[in-house]
């Protein structure tokens, strides 16, 4: 089978900021992408879980995106324009995809 | 004082009471007890329909009087006014910067739509009345404290994030729409709308009202567990203290429209409780410098189960005691 090269961008930020993020996503031509819920978890801004969450305020959610390397860039600026006073964490990772003409 | 101690007792050991300190408890002590999410949500659903449907027939039922435009401008005033007071006594009281200040201060000029609905319970159980459109008056605080807030941080040439989707957010957030629109069905439909619907929104009220805050009691608890040590003892008093002076000015808005001492304890619960839900999700978009462990640990974990086990009895009871009959 063959895989074609492929940058996975994995965006946790704060639920209040996702519909700000997937927008800024959309207006840079990323058109793809996935919101997924995040449980919990531990950082430089201290402890959080789902549990102890009253309403969405200091929840968190997982944008995760598989795009073609050459439109890279063109993510990450988006995205930081979005997410740089907030708290989260934006990495890049190599991945394989089948069917290309999909991203 | 004796009318104010032995309501704070029966207050104490009432269901509502009880099931919150069960889940503080539940969560201090490791419990996995938990609510599911979804089932918590409904709940707070049923509960805001219930609470605006019951206000919009009772203004049906009893007309429309010259208080309401007043109450209404007296919580719009309340609200932008109250997050100043708790910005400069924060100053006093925590060595906490602008933002954070402002942060909190929002939360405080803001309200707690659960405290309300104890309170309407306590209210009614002493049998006084207050009026319908206490419900329109909560919905009204729920958003100025924001603005306050940001403009005491772009005055001290901080930088606030805010756009128009933000403003947006914070006027049609769920609980505004909701606890708005069925008011004005209520209001619509009456007293006849009421009975077609009372075995739904009456008699369980307050058996839903006791799990909703077991489950408060849950996340209190466990915002307690994990962010205390983020509270000075300052930070706790200002938790405390800015609820009674909060209460006190509602006091004297309440006397100054002509309230019943059923609405007069509505007001002051209003102008003592701090938000939880609304504000935080502005201020996490707005003053995203400001902690979350600071500001809902505070209205979540010290404020609310004040207001609950010790202010709204206070508060009733000041009420009936001031504003007369």
């Amino acid at each position: 089978m063959e895989m074609h090269e492929a940058k996975r961008v994995e965006i946790i930020i704060e639920a209040p900021l996702e519909r700000r993020l997937t927008k800024a996503l959309r207006d840079a031509g990323v058109t793809g992408y996935t919101v997924l819920p995040v449980l919990g978890g531990s950082g430089r801004s201290g402890q959080w879980s789902r549990d102890a969450e009253v309403s969405r305020a200091s929840g968190m959610v997982a944008v995760v995106c598989l795009i073609r390397p050459e439109r890279l860039d063109a993510l990450l600026e988006a995205a930081f324009a979005v997410v740089e006073r907030h708290i989260g964490v934006v990495s890049v990772s190599d991945a394989g995809v089948l069917r290309a003409e999909r991203f | 004082m004796d009318d104010i101690l032995s309501l704070a007792a029966t207050n104490l050991i009432s269901p509502i009471i009880l099931s919150f300190v069960l889940g503080v408890v539940a969560a201090l002590a490791r419990s996995d007890l938990t609510i599911p999410e979804a089932v918590a949500k409904g709940m707070s659903i049923y509960l805001l329909f219930a609470i605006g449907f019951k206000g919009g027939a009772g203004v049906a039922a009893h007309g429309v009087d010259t208080t309401l435009v007043a109450t209404i401008l007296a919580g719009l005033v309340l609200s932008f006014a109250l997050p100043f007071i708790a910005f400069y006594l924060l100053r006093v009281l925590t060595p906490l910067g602008v933002i954070e200040r402002a942060a909190v201060a929002a939360h405080y000029g803001s309200i707690s739509i659960v405290t309300f609905v104890a309170a309407t319970s306590v209210v009614g159980g002493r049998g006084l009345n207050p009026e319908g459109y206490m419900v329109a008056v909560a919905a009204v605080m729920e958003a100025p404290a924001i603005l306050s807030a940001l403009w005491l941080v772009s005055r001290s040439n901080g930088n606030a994030n805010v756009d128009a989707g933000l403003y947006r957010e914070i006027l049609f957030n769920g609980s505004i729409v909701l606890l708005v629109g069925s008011f004005l069905i209520g209001v619509a439909t009456g007293e006849d709308g009421l009975e077609k619907i009372a075995p739904f929104i009456v008699a369980p009220f307050q058996g839903v009202l006791c799990l909703f805050l077991l489950d408060m009691g849950l996340v209190a608890g466990r915002g307690l567990r994990d962010s205390r040590s983020d509270l000075g003892a300052g930070a706790i008093v200002f938790g405390m203290l800015m609820p009674l002076i909060g209460s006190m000015i509602g006091l004297l808005a309440a006397l100054a429209v002509g309230l019943s001492p059923g609405g007069a304890a509505l007001l002051m619960t209003l102008a003592a409780s701090a938000s939880y839900i609304a504000v935080p999700a502005a201020m996490r978009v707005a003053l995203p410098e400001a902690r979350p462990s600071i500001y809902l640990t505070l209205s979540l974990g010290v404020t609310f189960p004040f207001n609950l086990t010790i202010g709204i009895p206070l508060y009733t009871a000041l009420a009936g005691t001031f504003v007369g009959g």
